[in-house]
């Protein structure tokens, strides 16, 4: 087990100094460095601020005192938004995404998990059909799509749901909803298919034939089973999230990380996108470690190597 | 003497003799196997007809298809042409020009989705984001195809340490957060390849395609192939333990020719699976980027960034945004479900092994 764990954070800390890595050397690409902006500083601002920040240095200099910065956690300063630092945007921000996107991952657990268990137990009549339906149509429309529609038909059409803005529960409704649509689906068609395997199972037989109730059967033994497989999504589901976040909050107007990412974007600021992009990654590949290690811990059928 | 007539003792172990008469002629024909021989193909195909919903979904990407590239051909406008006086029509409204043109006599192609802030035909421009939609899903998917199915192939044919090395890589690839980096690339490879198209020789051909465009694909090539590798190794880890491998190697075919010949051609089915399946994957990862305002540059349109565009005004144009909507929901369940249909036709196996 030790050794799994040891391996996998390993590899963990390998991708992440990758990810830095290119991190660091595609902000070489970008002509200007740094320092790039519509108003371009005059050559001797310029050459100012490449001494400050050490830009005159040979490149492997930089690449090292980048590194050590980074392992400080110092993700560096906003070029936009003059003498902010990037750890400071991300930690305001950050909370406000992260609200949201762990409702919308409750919401998708909670909903997608039944519904593909009722599917599951319905094959081929209507509930199986319908939840089918939504499901496909789930996994094929993009999230903008999911949310301009929401927000047209319920805010615009209806005026029954504010459009923008995080300040009540209520306002919480529209974007959880569209953000968790995608995983929601996912999670049913995954849950349906594991519970179709599992509900064929000989021990789903013995469990019946040894006095168990229909529904116990199905709590004890059927579920608990078929869930298993719905754990390794949560990883990628996590991802899903993330990127999800980053139109949501956008479309919704919402002060998360994901809206301050995409404006990071357009306004080309170029230090705020490559210190939100390591932030992330660091997040998403933390977390895949860690349900990747609690899977193994909860399915005991799986061999650790 | 008459066998037939003769009745056995249930209890006796004498023979029965009926067992060992000389067959018939028409016995002899029942015991023939000739069915029609099936091939790979015609067994797949046959059964993907039976698919209804996969037929359907054929026929709409074939519509889809016939309305992005070959009906812009034929249309009057053009996706960059401002049409003076006509900005903000609504669905098949004419503007006041135009109304005197036909007042004139002349005759006006209306707009049949209207027209956006900027006096473009939106019909026509929907078509124009399918053409960019389709082609980033089929050309990037047909690199990561051949990317992913040499290098999984080479991985599961030499085995050992190889195959440990470069899975190794693939692994790690794999743990990378695929949205970030392609967000982080997509931003910042256009400056390199302007320069390379503006500076050398031989690359002019960069910006007629369009620098957003190659971008795209560059990225999606460069991540998006370690799934295919995936796959394609664990066919061919299985399929290298055949005897058809083995009587190949024995009449001295070299590595590339089982690879290309042997290994690969039997495992099309699953690459042609793959493949349908990455297609909507990339359309999808193409617009949500174009939605980002990282996809292919303006005026370019993309159904993406049409549906971005049309956010502002969504209280009193609605359509503009629903259009782009419905077509991307559209060509992205189709390939689903063709994708699925050829899964079910083609490779039964694939099936249980995803949700």
């Amino acid at each position: 087990m030790s050794a799994y764990i040891v391996k996998r954070i390993v590899s963990a800390v390998i991708t992440l100094f990758l990810v830095a890595t290119l991190t660091f050397f595609l902000m070489y690409l970008v002509p200007g460095g740094p320092f790039l902006s519509e108003k371009a500083p005059s050559q001797q601002t310029l050459k100012a601020l490449h001494e400050k920040y050490g830009l005159d240095k040979p490149i492997w200099v930089q690449y090292l005192n980048y590194m050590k910065r980074l392992i400080r956690g110092d993700l560096g300063t906003s070029l936009k938004m003059r003498g902010q630092e990037v750890n400071d945007i991300i930690k305001t921000r950050f909370p406000v995404s992260a609200k949201l996107g762990l409702v919308a991952i409750l919401l998708a657990v909670c909903i997608g998990i039944p519904m593909g268990a009722v599917a599951a137990l319905n094959r081929g009549r209507w509930p199986d059909r319908l939840i089918m339906f939504f499901s496909t149509l789930g996994i094929a429309v993009p999230g903008f799509v999911t949310a301009t529609v929401l927000m047209l038909f319920f805010g615009v059409r209806l005026h029954v749901l504010p459009t923008f803005g995080l300040t009540s529960p209520l306002h919480y409704v529209l974007p959880v909803v569209s953000l968790a649509f995608y995983p929601t689906s996912y999670i049913s068609r995954l849950m349906r298919s594991s519970m179709l395997d599992v509900l064929g199972q000989d021990y789903m037989r013995t469990a019946r034939a040894k006095g168990l109730s229909r529904l116990k059967a199905l709590f004890k033994h059927a579920l608990r089973n078929a869930v298993l497989p719905v754990v390794t999504y949560l990883g990628p589901m996590l991802a899903n999230i993330l990127t999800g976040s980053f139109v949501i909050e956008k479309i919704f107007t919402i002060p998360g990380l994901g809206s301050q990412f995409v404006g990071s974007i357009t306004d080309r600021d170029y230090p705020l996108i490559m210190g939100t992009t390591i932030f992330l990654a660091f997040l998403l590949i933390t977390m895949n470690v860690i349900v990747d290690i609690a899977y193994k811990i909860i399915d005991p059928r799986i061999k650790l190597k | 003497m008459d066998y037939k007539e003769y009745k056995k003792n249930p209890l006796s172990f004498q023979p029965d003799f009926s067992d060992f008469l000389p067959a018939t002629e028409q016995e002899r024909q029942n015991m023939i196997v000739m069915r029609e021989s099936v091939s790979f193909w015609k067994d797949g195909f046959r059964r993907f007809r039976k698919n209804k919903l996969a037929m359907a979904s054929l026929v709409v990407i074939i519509l889809i298809m016939i309305f992005a590239f070959v009906i812009p051909f034929f249309y009057p406008y053009s996706y960059e042409q401002q049409i003076r006086g006509s900005e903000n029509l609504g669905i098949m409204e004419y503007s006041e020009q135009e109304l005197e043109r036909i007042e004139a006599g002349e005759k006006v192609f209306p707009h049949l989705l209207g027209t956006d802030s900027l006096g473009r035909d939106l019909m026509i421009r929907i078509m124009a984001g399918s053409r960019i939609s389709l082609l980033v899903g089929i050309v990037a998917s047909a690199i990561i195809l051949v990317i992913g199915s040499l290098y999984g192939s080479i991985a599961g044919y030499f085995g050992g340490r190889v195959d440990m090395i470069m899975m190794r890589i693939v692994d790690i690839i794999y743990t990378v957060p695929d949205i970030l980096v392609i967000i982080l690339l997509s931003v910042t490879l256009k400056y390199p390849l302007k320069d390379l198209s503006d500076n050398v020789k031989g690359f002019g051909w960069i910006n007629t395609i369009g620098i957003g465009l190659i971008s795209i694909f560059i990225v999606f090539s460069l991540l998006y192939w370690v799934g295919m590798a995936r796959i394609v190794r664990s066919q061919v880890l299985m399929l290298k333990e055949q005897e058809f491998v083995t009587a190949a190697k024995a009449l001295g075919a070299s590595d590339s020719r089982i690879i290309r010949k042997h290994l690969l051609t039997n495992s099309i089915g699953t690459l042609i699976v793959t493949t349908t399946l990455q297609i909507p994957s990339s359309i999808f990862t193409e617009s949500f980027l174009s939605f980002l305002g990282l996809g292919v540059s303006a005026p370019m349109p993309s159904l993406g960034s049409l549906a971005s565009q049309a956010i502002g005004g969504i209280s009193s144009y609605p359509h503009r945004l629903m259009a782009p909507a419905v077509m991307i929901s559209l060509i992205i369940l189709s390939f689903n479900l063709l994708g699925d249909g050829l899964r079910d036709a083609f490779d039964p196996r694939l099936k249980n092994q995803e949700g």
